[in-house]
Protein backbone atom coordinates (compact mmCIF):
# COMPACT_ATOMS: atom_id res chain seq x y z
CA UNK A 1 0.00 0.00 0.00
CA UNK A 2 3.21 2.48 0.66
CA UNK A 3 4.22 1.83 -2.79
CA UNK A 4 0.91 2.98 -3.84
CA UNK A 5 0.79 5.95 -2.09
CA UNK A 6 4.38 6.59 -3.02
CA UNK A 7 3.17 6.30 -6.72
CA UNK A 8 0.56 8.24 -6.95
CA UNK A 9 2.28 10.93 -5.34
CA UNK A 10 5.25 10.63 -7.28
CA UNK A 11 2.97 10.80 -10.77
CA UNK A 12 1.23 13.53 -9.17
CA UNK A 13 4.45 15.46 -8.69
CA UNK A 14 5.60 14.49 -12.25
CA UNK A 15 3.20 15.81 -13.89
CA UNK A 16 2.83 18.98 -11.66
CA UNK A 17 6.49 20.37 -12.09
CA UNK A 18 6.08 18.88 -16.19
CA UNK A 19 9.20 16.51 -15.44
CA UNK A 20 11.50 16.54 -18.62
CA UNK A 21 12.15 13.01 -18.89
CA UNK A 22 8.50 11.86 -18.51
CA UNK A 23 7.27 14.53 -20.72
CA UNK A 24 9.53 13.25 -23.33
CA UNK A 25 8.68 9.33 -22.75
CA UNK A 26 4.81 9.80 -22.80
CA UNK A 27 4.70 12.39 -25.92
CA UNK A 28 6.80 9.39 -27.72
CA UNK A 29 4.11 7.24 -27.12
CA UNK A 30 1.77 9.10 -27.44
CA UNK A 31 3.29 9.96 -31.28
CA UNK A 32 4.45 6.07 -32.14
CA UNK A 33 0.60 5.24 -31.16
CA UNK A 34 -1.30 8.03 -33.18
CA UNK A 35 0.94 7.28 -36.12
CA UNK A 36 0.53 3.76 -35.95
CA UNK A 37 -3.02 4.05 -35.53
CA UNK A 38 -3.86 7.24 -38.53
CA UNK A 39 -2.17 4.37 -40.53
CA UNK A 40 -3.66 1.68 -39.29
CA UNK A 41 -7.45 3.09 -40.02
CA UNK A 42 -6.23 4.06 -43.77
CA UNK A 43 -5.93 0.79 -44.52
CA UNK A 44 -8.73 -1.09 -42.15
CA UNK A 45 -11.67 1.64 -42.55
CA UNK A 46 -11.68 1.20 -46.59
CA UNK A 47 -11.03 -2.37 -45.85
CA UNK A 48 -13.58 -2.94 -43.66
CA UNK A 49 -16.21 -1.45 -45.88
CA UNK A 50 -15.48 -3.05 -48.72
CA UNK A 51 -15.83 -6.54 -47.38
CA UNK A 52 -19.76 -5.03 -46.25
CA UNK A 53 -20.58 -3.97 -49.57
CA UNK A 54 -18.78 -6.25 -51.65
CA UNK A 55 -18.96 -10.43 -52.57
CA UNK A 56 -16.38 -12.46 -53.46
CA UNK A 57 -15.58 -16.29 -53.03
CA UNK A 58 -13.28 -16.06 -49.56
CA UNK A 59 -14.80 -12.98 -48.14
CA UNK A 60 -16.08 -14.99 -44.90
CA UNK A 61 -12.62 -16.56 -44.81
CA UNK A 62 -10.93 -13.45 -45.00
CA UNK A 63 -13.52 -11.95 -42.24
CA UNK A 64 -13.16 -14.62 -39.63
CA UNK A 65 -9.14 -14.62 -40.46
CA UNK A 66 -9.54 -10.97 -39.48
CA UNK A 67 -11.48 -11.67 -36.43
CA UNK A 68 -8.75 -14.46 -35.61
CA UNK A 69 -6.02 -12.14 -35.39
CA UNK A 70 -7.20 -9.45 -33.49
CA UNK A 71 -6.22 -11.63 -30.94
CA UNK A 72 -2.29 -11.77 -32.44
CA UNK A 73 -0.11 -11.91 -29.61
CA UNK A 74 1.88 -9.05 -30.09
CA UNK A 75 5.36 -10.40 -28.66
CA UNK A 76 5.26 -12.67 -31.69
CA UNK A 77 4.56 -9.97 -33.91
CA UNK A 78 7.40 -8.11 -32.65
CA UNK A 79 9.58 -10.85 -32.97
CA UNK A 80 8.69 -11.22 -36.80
CA UNK A 81 9.01 -7.30 -37.73
CA UNK A 82 12.21 -8.02 -35.90
CA UNK A 83 13.41 -10.53 -37.96
CA UNK A 84 12.40 -8.72 -41.10
CA UNK A 85 14.21 -5.82 -40.58
CA UNK A 86 16.94 -6.74 -38.73
CA UNK A 87 20.92 -6.73 -40.48
CA UNK A 88 20.84 -10.70 -42.01
CA UNK A 89 16.61 -9.96 -42.61
CA UNK A 90 15.07 -9.21 -45.63
CA UNK A 91 14.48 -5.63 -44.94
CA UNK A 92 17.49 -4.96 -42.97
CA UNK A 93 18.55 -2.36 -45.61
CA UNK A 94 16.34 0.22 -44.33
CA UNK A 95 18.11 0.29 -41.10
CA UNK A 96 14.84 0.55 -39.40
CA UNK A 97 14.99 -1.45 -36.50
CA UNK A 98 15.22 -0.07 -32.92
CA UNK A 99 14.00 3.10 -34.48
CA UNK A 100 10.43 4.54 -33.90
CA UNK A 101 9.24 3.55 -37.18
CA UNK A 102 10.24 0.13 -36.47
CA UNK A 103 7.65 0.61 -33.42
CA UNK A 104 5.20 1.98 -35.66
CA UNK A 105 5.30 -0.08 -38.04
CA UNK A 106 4.95 -3.10 -35.44
CA UNK A 107 1.85 -1.49 -33.71
CA UNK A 108 0.28 -0.90 -37.27
CA UNK A 109 0.00 -4.59 -37.56
CA UNK A 110 -1.44 -5.68 -34.26
CA UNK A 111 -4.06 -2.46 -34.72
CA UNK A 112 -5.36 -3.31 -38.52
CA UNK A 113 -7.11 -6.51 -37.66
CA UNK A 114 -8.69 -5.09 -34.54
CA UNK A 115 -10.09 -1.73 -35.96
CA UNK A 116 -11.35 -3.79 -39.69
CA UNK A 117 -12.95 -6.02 -37.02
CA UNK A 118 -14.79 -4.24 -35.08
CA UNK A 119 -15.37 -1.62 -38.09
CA UNK A 120 -16.64 -4.27 -40.58
CA UNK A 121 -19.64 -5.21 -37.85
CA UNK A 122 -20.92 -1.73 -37.49
CA UNK A 123 -20.71 -1.26 -41.59
CA UNK A 124 -22.27 -4.48 -42.35
CA UNK A 125 -25.32 -3.59 -39.96
CA UNK A 126 -25.59 -0.08 -41.37
CA UNK A 127 -25.46 -1.28 -45.20
CA UNK A 128 -28.26 -3.88 -44.47
CA UNK A 129 -30.47 -0.87 -43.54
CA UNK A 130 -29.58 1.23 -46.48
CA UNK A 131 -29.36 -1.69 -48.63
CA UNK A 132 -32.40 -1.65 -50.66
CA UNK A 133 -32.15 2.37 -51.13
CA UNK A 134 -28.38 2.63 -52.50
CA UNK A 135 -28.90 0.04 -54.85
CA UNK A 136 -31.95 1.80 -56.02
CA UNK A 137 -30.40 5.08 -56.39
CA UNK A 138 -27.66 3.95 -58.60
CA UNK A 139 -24.46 4.16 -56.47
CA UNK A 140 -21.18 3.33 -57.68
CA UNK A 141 -18.97 0.81 -55.70
CA UNK A 142 -16.87 3.93 -54.23
CA UNK A 143 -19.94 6.39 -53.18
CA UNK A 144 -21.77 3.09 -51.15
CA UNK A 145 -17.82 2.96 -49.83
CA UNK A 146 -17.87 6.76 -48.90
CA UNK A 147 -21.55 6.29 -47.75
CA UNK A 148 -21.26 3.91 -45.75
CA UNK A 149 -18.12 5.21 -43.97
CA UNK A 150 -19.41 9.02 -42.82
CA UNK A 151 -22.48 7.52 -41.77
CA UNK A 152 -21.09 5.36 -39.13
CA UNK A 153 -18.62 7.44 -38.16
CA UNK A 154 -19.49 7.03 -34.54
CA UNK A 155 -18.81 3.78 -34.41
CA UNK A 156 -15.74 3.76 -36.33
CA UNK A 157 -14.15 6.07 -33.72
CA UNK A 158 -15.27 3.47 -31.31
CA UNK A 159 -13.35 0.83 -33.57
CA UNK A 160 -10.31 3.32 -33.39
CA UNK A 161 -9.96 4.04 -29.81
CA UNK A 162 -10.13 0.25 -29.28
CA UNK A 163 -7.37 0.23 -31.92
CA UNK A 164 -5.31 3.00 -30.04
CA UNK A 165 -6.03 1.78 -26.34
CA UNK A 166 -4.51 -1.98 -27.97
CA UNK A 167 -1.67 0.42 -28.97
CA UNK A 168 -0.80 2.79 -26.02
CA UNK A 169 -0.58 -0.13 -23.73
CA UNK A 170 0.76 -2.72 -25.81
CA UNK A 171 4.59 -3.34 -24.64
CA UNK A 172 5.82 -7.01 -25.78
CA UNK A 173 6.61 -5.93 -29.94
CA UNK A 174 7.81 -2.48 -29.20
CA UNK A 175 10.13 -3.57 -26.37
CA UNK A 176 11.47 -6.10 -29.10
CA UNK A 177 11.83 -3.82 -32.32
CA UNK A 178 12.46 -0.25 -30.67
CA UNK A 179 14.87 -2.05 -27.66
CA UNK A 180 13.68 0.48 -24.74
CA UNK A 181 16.74 3.01 -25.68
CA UNK A 182 16.87 5.81 -23.53
CA UNK A 183 15.55 9.09 -25.34
CA UNK A 184 15.19 7.35 -28.80
CA UNK A 185 12.70 4.21 -28.45
CA UNK A 186 11.67 4.18 -24.83
CA UNK A 187 7.92 4.92 -24.24
CA UNK A 188 5.90 4.45 -20.88
CA UNK A 189 5.23 0.72 -21.24
CA UNK A 190 8.65 0.11 -21.87
CA UNK A 191 9.99 2.45 -19.66
CA UNK A 192 7.36 0.92 -16.74
CA UNK A 193 9.19 -2.63 -17.43
CA UNK A 194 12.16 -1.47 -17.12
CA UNK A 195 11.80 0.36 -13.68
CA UNK A 196 9.84 -2.50 -12.11
CA UNK A 197 12.84 -4.66 -13.48
CA UNK A 198 15.08 -2.33 -11.25
CA UNK A 199 12.47 -2.30 -8.59
CA UNK A 200 11.81 1.43 -8.27
CA UNK A 201 8.14 0.16 -7.78
CA UNK A 202 7.15 3.76 -7.36
CA UNK A 203 8.78 5.23 -10.45
CA UNK A 204 7.10 2.58 -12.54
CA UNK A 205 3.82 2.96 -10.91
CA UNK A 206 4.25 6.81 -11.39
CA UNK A 207 4.47 6.24 -15.12
CA UNK A 208 1.84 3.63 -15.00
CA UNK A 209 -0.38 6.62 -13.62
CA UNK A 210 0.76 8.71 -15.96
CA UNK A 211 -0.04 6.40 -19.04
CA UNK A 212 -3.56 5.64 -17.63
CA UNK A 213 -4.32 9.55 -17.64
CA UNK A 214 -2.74 10.32 -20.64
CA UNK A 215 -5.16 7.54 -22.46
CA UNK A 216 -8.40 8.89 -20.52
CA UNK A 217 -7.32 12.33 -21.66
CA UNK A 218 -6.89 11.26 -25.22
CA UNK A 219 -10.35 9.20 -25.05
CA UNK A 220 -12.03 12.40 -23.48
CA UNK A 221 -10.82 14.88 -26.00
CA UNK A 222 -12.01 12.60 -29.05
CA UNK A 223 -15.25 11.92 -27.88
CA UNK A 224 -15.73 16.15 -27.15
CA UNK A 225 -14.61 16.71 -30.07
CA UNK A 226 -17.11 14.31 -32.18
CA UNK A 227 -20.13 15.00 -29.90
CA UNK A 228 -20.85 11.12 -29.06
CA UNK A 229 -24.10 10.84 -27.47
CA UNK A 230 -25.22 14.68 -28.30
CA UNK A 231 -26.61 14.26 -31.65
CA UNK A 232 -29.72 11.74 -32.84
CA UNK A 233 -29.25 8.08 -32.18
CA UNK A 234 -26.03 7.45 -34.50
CA UNK B 1 -35.90 11.54 -74.36
CA UNK B 2 -38.79 8.91 -75.10
CA UNK B 3 -38.50 5.52 -72.33
CA UNK B 4 -41.85 4.47 -72.83
CA UNK B 5 -42.95 2.02 -73.58
CA UNK B 6 -41.84 -0.24 -71.45
CA UNK B 7 -42.12 -3.86 -72.38
CA UNK B 8 -42.04 -7.18 -70.21
CA UNK B 9 -42.29 -10.63 -72.05
CA UNK B 10 -42.01 -13.52 -69.85
CA UNK B 11 -40.26 -12.66 -67.52
CA UNK B 12 -39.38 -14.57 -64.10
CA UNK B 13 -37.86 -14.01 -61.22
CA UNK B 14 -36.51 -16.90 -59.00
CA UNK B 15 -35.08 -16.80 -55.63
CA UNK B 16 -33.96 -19.91 -53.87
CA UNK B 17 -35.36 -22.10 -56.47
CA UNK B 18 -38.84 -20.85 -55.83
CA UNK B 19 -40.57 -18.55 -58.65
CA UNK B 20 -41.47 -15.82 -57.24
CA UNK B 21 -43.12 -13.72 -60.17
CA UNK B 22 -44.08 -14.88 -63.48
CA UNK B 23 -43.78 -15.77 -66.49
CA UNK B 24 -45.40 -11.91 -66.67
CA UNK B 25 -45.90 -10.26 -69.73
CA UNK B 26 -47.37 -6.60 -69.77
CA UNK B 27 -46.86 -3.30 -71.78
CA UNK B 28 -46.59 -0.29 -69.77
CA UNK B 29 -47.73 3.23 -71.63
CA UNK B 30 -45.77 6.63 -70.97
CA UNK B 31 -48.58 8.55 -69.24
CA UNK B 32 -50.59 8.86 -65.76
CA UNK B 33 -50.21 6.16 -62.92
CA UNK B 34 -50.24 2.02 -63.01
CA UNK B 35 -51.65 0.67 -59.79
CA UNK B 36 -50.39 -2.66 -58.66
CA UNK B 37 -52.73 -4.55 -56.79
CA UNK B 38 -53.03 -8.08 -55.34
CA UNK B 39 -52.89 -9.55 -51.46
CA UNK B 40 -49.75 -10.06 -49.65
CA UNK B 41 -47.02 -12.25 -51.08
CA UNK B 42 -48.46 -12.17 -54.92
CA UNK B 43 -45.13 -10.89 -56.09
CA UNK B 44 -45.92 -6.65 -56.53
CA UNK B 45 -42.62 -5.66 -54.99
CA UNK B 46 -40.73 -8.25 -57.28
CA UNK B 47 -42.71 -6.72 -60.06
CA UNK B 48 -41.90 -3.86 -59.35
CA UNK B 49 -38.29 -4.62 -59.19
CA UNK B 50 -38.18 -6.80 -62.26
CA UNK B 51 -39.59 -3.43 -63.71
CA UNK B 52 -36.75 -1.03 -62.22
CA UNK B 53 -34.12 -3.35 -62.85
CA UNK B 54 -32.80 -4.18 -59.37
CA UNK B 55 -34.30 -7.49 -59.23
CA UNK B 56 -32.46 -10.18 -61.16
CA UNK B 57 -34.31 -12.13 -64.41
CA UNK B 58 -34.26 -15.04 -64.19
CA UNK B 59 -35.59 -15.13 -67.44
CA UNK B 60 -37.54 -13.43 -70.38
CA UNK B 61 -36.59 -9.84 -71.13
CA UNK B 62 -37.85 -6.31 -69.91
CA UNK B 63 -37.01 -3.55 -71.93
CA UNK B 64 -37.23 -0.06 -72.13
CA UNK B 65 -37.42 2.18 -75.70
CA UNK B 66 -34.53 3.22 -74.59
CA UNK B 67 -31.07 1.96 -73.10
CA UNK B 68 -31.64 0.48 -69.91
CA UNK B 69 -28.77 2.08 -67.63
CA UNK B 70 -30.25 5.66 -69.27
CA UNK B 71 -33.53 4.96 -67.89
CA UNK B 72 -32.93 3.35 -64.43
CA UNK B 73 -30.89 6.51 -63.90
CA UNK B 74 -34.34 8.64 -64.87
CA UNK B 75 -36.42 6.46 -61.84
CA UNK B 76 -36.56 6.68 -58.17
CA UNK B 77 -38.00 3.84 -55.52
CA UNK B 78 -40.05 4.99 -52.54
CA UNK B 79 -40.35 1.72 -50.40
CA UNK B 80 -43.30 0.52 -47.82
CA UNK B 81 -40.45 1.09 -44.74
CA UNK B 82 -38.67 4.49 -45.50
CA UNK B 83 -34.83 3.89 -45.34
CA UNK B 84 -33.50 6.96 -43.50
CA UNK B 85 -29.82 7.70 -44.01
CA UNK B 86 -28.43 8.66 -40.75
CA UNK B 87 -28.33 11.93 -41.65
CA UNK B 88 -30.38 15.36 -40.56
CA UNK B 89 -33.24 15.87 -43.15
CA UNK B 90 -31.59 18.46 -45.56
CA UNK B 91 -28.71 16.05 -45.72
CA UNK B 92 -31.14 12.99 -47.00
CA UNK B 93 -32.93 15.04 -49.06
CA UNK B 94 -30.05 16.27 -50.95
CA UNK B 95 -28.19 13.20 -50.88
CA UNK B 96 -29.13 12.01 -54.48
CA UNK B 97 -28.07 14.98 -55.73
CA UNK B 98 -25.15 14.98 -54.19
CA UNK B 99 -24.42 11.80 -55.83
CA UNK B 100 -25.13 13.44 -58.88
CA UNK B 101 -21.42 15.81 -58.53
CA UNK B 102 -24.01 18.56 -57.71
CA UNK B 103 -22.83 21.54 -55.70
CA UNK B 104 -23.69 21.84 -51.94
CA UNK B 105 -25.53 25.37 -52.28
CA UNK B 106 -27.47 24.36 -55.22
CA UNK B 107 -28.17 21.04 -53.92
CA UNK B 108 -29.06 23.05 -50.96
CA UNK B 109 -31.49 25.48 -52.41
CA UNK B 110 -33.26 22.68 -54.25
CA UNK B 111 -33.33 20.48 -51.19
CA UNK B 112 -35.18 23.75 -49.31
CA UNK B 113 -37.59 24.09 -52.24
CA UNK B 114 -38.68 20.92 -52.52
CA UNK B 115 -39.23 20.55 -48.55
CA UNK B 116 -41.50 23.31 -48.95
CA UNK B 117 -43.55 21.65 -51.31
CA UNK B 118 -44.22 18.58 -48.86
CA UNK B 119 -44.36 20.33 -45.83
CA UNK B 120 -40.94 19.48 -43.89
CA UNK B 121 -39.31 22.75 -44.58
CA UNK B 122 -39.56 23.08 -40.33
CA UNK B 123 -37.44 19.86 -40.28
CA UNK B 124 -34.42 20.54 -41.74
CA UNK B 125 -31.64 20.22 -39.08
CA UNK B 126 -33.44 17.91 -37.04
CA UNK B 127 -32.24 13.88 -37.72
CA UNK B 128 -33.95 12.15 -40.20
CA UNK B 129 -33.90 8.49 -38.48
CA UNK B 130 -35.91 10.24 -35.53
CA UNK B 131 -38.54 12.13 -37.49
CA UNK B 132 -42.17 10.05 -37.09
CA UNK B 133 -43.33 7.79 -39.77
CA UNK B 134 -45.86 10.05 -41.90
CA UNK B 135 -42.79 12.39 -41.82
CA UNK B 136 -40.11 9.86 -42.89
CA UNK B 137 -42.08 8.64 -46.00
CA UNK B 138 -42.75 12.19 -46.99
CA UNK B 139 -39.00 12.68 -46.39
CA UNK B 140 -38.59 9.55 -48.47
CA UNK B 141 -41.12 11.05 -51.38
CA UNK B 142 -39.67 14.00 -51.51
CA UNK B 143 -36.07 12.66 -51.56
CA UNK B 144 -36.94 10.25 -54.55
CA UNK B 145 -38.41 13.35 -56.24
CA UNK B 146 -35.89 15.71 -56.00
CA UNK B 147 -34.15 14.10 -59.14
CA UNK B 148 -36.96 14.85 -61.31
CA UNK B 149 -37.05 10.91 -62.06
CA UNK B 150 -39.45 10.26 -65.32
CA UNK B 151 -40.77 7.49 -63.95
CA UNK B 152 -40.96 7.01 -59.77
CA UNK B 153 -41.74 3.67 -58.13
CA UNK B 154 -43.46 3.09 -55.17
CA UNK B 155 -43.91 0.34 -53.01
CA UNK B 156 -46.90 0.34 -50.67
CA UNK B 157 -45.80 3.76 -49.06
CA UNK B 158 -48.95 4.36 -47.34
CA UNK B 159 -49.16 0.97 -45.71
CA UNK B 160 -48.22 1.85 -41.84
CA UNK B 161 -49.22 5.63 -42.17
CA UNK B 162 -53.07 6.72 -40.77
CA UNK B 163 -55.44 8.51 -43.05
CA UNK B 164 -54.09 12.09 -42.72
CA UNK B 165 -50.30 11.24 -43.43
CA UNK B 166 -52.07 9.08 -46.27
CA UNK B 167 -53.74 12.01 -47.58
CA UNK B 168 -50.68 14.20 -47.71
CA UNK B 169 -49.00 11.69 -49.93
CA UNK B 170 -51.48 11.14 -52.20
CA UNK B 171 -51.54 15.04 -52.75
CA UNK B 172 -47.85 14.71 -53.12
CA UNK B 173 -47.78 12.30 -55.47
CA UNK B 174 -51.15 13.95 -57.68
CA UNK B 175 -48.86 17.03 -57.98
CA UNK B 176 -45.83 14.91 -59.40
CA UNK B 177 -47.98 13.20 -61.74
CA UNK B 178 -49.32 16.50 -62.90
CA UNK B 179 -46.09 18.06 -63.53
CA UNK B 180 -45.11 14.61 -65.47
CA UNK B 181 -44.08 12.19 -63.27
CA UNK B 182 -45.24 8.46 -64.34
CA UNK B 183 -45.98 6.57 -60.77
CA UNK B 184 -45.67 2.62 -60.85
CA UNK B 185 -47.56 2.03 -57.48
CA UNK B 186 -47.94 -1.26 -55.52
CA UNK B 187 -50.83 -1.53 -53.27
CA UNK B 188 -53.34 -3.77 -51.63
CA UNK B 189 -55.57 -0.68 -50.34
CA UNK B 190 -58.53 -0.33 -52.62
CA UNK B 191 -59.59 2.95 -52.07
CA UNK B 192 -55.98 4.57 -52.70
CA UNK B 193 -56.06 2.64 -56.22
CA UNK B 194 -59.72 3.83 -56.63
CA UNK B 195 -58.28 7.42 -56.06
CA UNK B 196 -54.95 7.13 -58.04
CA UNK B 197 -55.39 4.21 -60.85
CA UNK B 198 -55.23 5.17 -64.54
CA UNK B 199 -54.88 1.38 -65.24
CA UNK B 200 -54.55 -1.43 -63.14
CA UNK B 201 -52.46 -4.53 -63.01
CA UNK B 202 -54.10 -7.14 -60.49
CA UNK B 203 -51.34 -9.36 -59.41
CA UNK B 204 -52.06 -13.39 -57.82
CA UNK B 205 -49.77 -15.97 -57.18
CA UNK B 206 -46.64 -14.16 -59.14
CA UNK B 207 -48.85 -14.15 -62.80
CA UNK B 208 -51.03 -10.60 -64.05
CA UNK B 209 -54.87 -11.78 -63.59
CA UNK B 210 -55.77 -8.87 -65.36
CA UNK B 211 -54.38 -5.73 -66.78
CA UNK B 212 -56.71 -3.07 -67.41
CA UNK B 213 -57.94 0.69 -67.09
CA UNK B 214 -58.62 1.77 -63.92
CA UNK B 215 -62.86 2.47 -64.72
CA UNK B 216 -62.89 -0.88 -66.67
CA UNK B 217 -61.23 -2.74 -63.67
CA UNK B 218 -63.15 -1.25 -60.98
CA UNK B 219 -66.71 -1.16 -63.04
CA UNK B 220 -66.37 -4.85 -64.47
CA UNK B 221 -63.56 -6.51 -63.81
CA UNK B 222 -62.85 -9.79 -66.26
CA UNK B 223 -61.05 -12.25 -64.07
CA UNK B 224 -62.62 -14.26 -61.21
CA UNK B 225 -60.09 -13.38 -58.85
CA UNK B 226 -60.47 -9.54 -59.73
CA UNK B 227 -64.45 -9.90 -59.29
CA UNK B 228 -63.68 -11.55 -55.59
CA UNK B 229 -61.20 -9.17 -54.59
CA UNK B 230 -62.69 -6.32 -55.64
CA UNK B 231 -65.91 -7.53 -53.70
CA UNK B 232 -63.91 -7.49 -50.25
CA UNK B 233 -63.62 -11.54 -50.42
CA UNK B 234 -60.34 -12.88 -49.51
CA UNK B 235 -58.13 -13.94 -52.40
CA UNK B 236 -55.14 -16.25 -51.93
Amino acid sequence: MVDLWGGLSQAFWLIVTLDGDMLDIALRSLRVTLTALVLACAIALPLAAFLAVRRFKYRRTVIAGLNALMGLPPVVVGLIVYILLSRSGPLGVLGLLFTPTAMIVAQMIIIVPLVASIAHQSLRDLWQEYHDLLISMNVTQTQKIQTLLWDSRRALLTASLAGFGRGIGEVGAIMIVGGNIDNVTRVLTTAIALETGKGDFALALALGFVLIALTLAVNLIIHALSRTEREGRW
Amino acid sequence: MQMFPLTVTNAISRRHGKTLVGPVSCTLMGTGTTIVLGPNGSGKTTLLRLFHGSARLHSGTVTWACDAQIARQQTGFVFQRPVMLRRSVLDNLIYPLRLRGITKKDARFRGETIARRVGLSDLLGHPAPVLSGGEQQKLALARALITDPKILFLDEPCAALDGKSTRDIETILQDAVASGTRLIMATHDLGQARRLADDVLFLLNGQVAEHTPAQRFFDCPTSAPAQAFLNGDIVE
